[in-house]
């Protein structure tokens, strides 16, 4: 069963004051989520990505689709026992202490009396903030409020977490134990929806991935599959003479000393050590370019026309 | 009832117990009771009339400011830091944080008044010595403040959960402002003829009728208060703060928080 079934949900608000105009913020999205997965929710500020937590979470209504959430209508409000969400750049209510906050929040989740404080406490130790459990969230600083986000995301033990720019506010140790612990949640068979601009994050933690541009999604796939769908070029370094045969075949090319490096489309690949070989120079490497998703994603919020069928 | 609705309730009562500004309110009023013990000091004769005049007065003026101030953000509040976020994104309806805020914030005006009425009581008791047997109707002037309490939270709440904290305030003031004078709203009505008498009939009617809560003039000249009276105010303010409430959750199930 899918963890998350969004079928062409999509959000128009109205804007203006004297002259009232529809504004597209979502455009008609459907994706599916599996169980079990790290999805990372990628785009750029303003591309929709709070928007489509907004509306699974039931915070903003949708203009039109729907989406299915384990297998039950997102509206249907028993189903909010089962998920956790992080908004972004969350704020808490600064007169109570991280303790008495996350048991507030495990009373609204339903959390047995038995088994709150437990809970309060191994949540507090998970994200590191045992020390402060008494103190007032006023005086944590924001790295600290950001953990007690994601302290009240994953307190009641839910199977799907959405999480909307969970590493916003960081420092990069904070970074590296939200990555660690998001990993340990997919250990723990739940189901981790994230939105991020920090494409290494998701290239680190992501099964799959989803861009999104301007309200509409761009492209969805694994990070492997995007990122070699990307380029397909080889990189090979030699040292000695270069030879006048590679020159109609290179892309790119550095030489420091007798080493160059040049850059070759694959199919390009044998031809270039041929001509290698006959110019007596002497190969080093020959390494396929791997391109990072940040090269994809750059270059698919560049292109305008292509869209997911 | 839910639970969820006492555990907002809770929540709200704890942030106003630990909100500054509410204690300065608190002092303020106490502040006023005492200065109406010393005002009737200097008022040969006529002394318990000026503090129960002056005191119930200071507890029912400080506590429709906090009811105000406090209830026009109850909503605006969480929607702009977002705290309402991570609440409705749980097992949480919206009707019931609209009913538990509602009632925390009640519950904190309760226990407000109740401080501000034993200032009140001893204040008295400095004056006279001793209490009479009408005394009594003082406590049930302070439970028709309480009354009155209600319905102008109830009324915040509605206007908190579509209009803006300013607005919502400019509102809730003019509504209890009218209220106050809602018998004289009714005695023009009477007197005026065509469009004029339906419309100040219709806005008397709609208008809370607070001018028949206040019965501190009664109980500072030791008059009786009627049981019937103490019925006909229950039930109006609390049919008014339910139909508030309902107008509220109406509103808030529709919004879309941005």
């Amino acid at each position: 069963m899918a963890a998350i079934e969004i079928t062409g949900l999509t959000k128009t608000y109205t804007v203006g004051f004297w002259r009232k105009r529809p504004k597209c913020a979502l455009k008609p999205l459907t994706l599916t989520v599996e169980d079990g997965e790290i999805f990372g929710y990628l785009g750029p500020n303003g591309a929709g990505k709070t928007t489509t937590l907004k509306l699974l979470m039931g915070l903003i209504f949708p203009s039109g689709g729907g989406a299915r959430i384990l297998g039950k209508p997102m509206d249907d409000p028993s189903i909010k026992a089962q998920i956790g969400f992080l908004p972004e750049q969350p704020y808490f209510y600064d007169y109570l202490t991280a303790a008495e906050l996350l048991t507030y929040y495990a009373q609204l989740s339903g959390v047995s009396a038995r088994e709150r404080r437990t809970r309060v406490d191994d949540v507090l130790h998970r994200v590191g903030l045992t020390d402060s459990r008494r103190t007032q969230l006023r005086k944590l600083s924001k790295g600290m409020l950001q953990r007690v986000g994601i302290a009240q995301a994953i307190l009641h033990d839910p199977k799907v977490v959405f999480l909307d720019e969970p590493m916003s506010g960081l420092d990069p140790i904070g970074r590296r134990e939200v990555r660690d612990l998001i990993a340990t949640l997919k250990e723990e068979g739940k189901t981790v929806f994230f939105s991020t601009h920090i494409l290494s994050d998701a290239e680190a933690l992501c099964d799959r991935v989803a861009v999104l541009n301007k309200g509409e999604l761009r492209v969805i796939g694994s990070v492997g599959e995007l990122t070699s769908r990307a380029q397909g070029r080889v990189e090979v370094i030699y040292q000695g003479i270069r030879a006048a045969a590679l020159d109609r075949l290179v892309i790119e090319s550095h030489s420091t000393g007798e080493t160059t490096r040049i850059i070759v489309a694959q199919d390009s690949l044998d031809a270039a050590i041929e001509a290698i070989r006959r110019a007596n120079a002497k190969l080093l490497s020959v390494n396929p370019v791997r391109s990072t998703l940040e090269d994809y994603f750059v270059e698919k919020i560049a292109d305008p026309v292509e869209a997911v069928p | 009832m839910s639970a969820r609705v006492g555990y907002i309730a809770w929540n709200t009562f704890r942030e106003a117990v630990r909100d500054r500004v509410l204690y300065n309110l608190i002092f303020f009023a106490l502040l006023m009771v005492g200065a109406s013990l010393l005002f009737g000091q200097i008022s040969i004769g006529i002394s318990k009339i000026v503090l129960v005049n002056l005191g119930l007065t200071a507890i029912s003026l400080f506590g429709v400011i906090i009811a105000i101030f406090i209830g026009i953000v109850l909503v605006s509040k969480e929607i702009e830091k977002k705290t309402l976020y991570t609440i409705l994104s749980r097992p949480v309806r919206r009707w019931e944080f609209i009913v538990g805020k509602f009632g925390g914030l009640t519950w904190t005006l309760v226990v407000n008044t109740t401080c501000m009425a034993l200032g009140f009581f001893a204040a008295l008791l400095a004056l006279t010595h001793s209490f009479v047997r009408a005394d009594v109707y003082l406590l049930i002037a302070i439970y028709f403040i309480v009354l009155q309490f209600v319905v102008v939270t109830a009324i915040a709440l509605l206007f908190s959960s579509f209009s803006s904290p300013v607005l919502s305030a400019v509102f809730a003031l003019a509504l209890f402002v009218i209220g106050t004078f809602s018998e004289d709203l009714r005695g023009f009505a009477a007197m005026s003829q065509g469009g004029t008498r339906v419309l100040a009939t219709a806005v008397a009617y709609i208008v809370p009728n607070f001018g028949s809560l206040n019965v501190i003039s009664q109980v500072a000249h030791e008059m009786p208060i009627s049981s019937q009276l103490v019925l006909y105010n229950t039930a109006y303010s609390l049919l008014y703060a339910a139909a508030a409430i309902a107008g509220a959750v109406l509103i808030f199930e529709r919004r879309n928080l941005k």
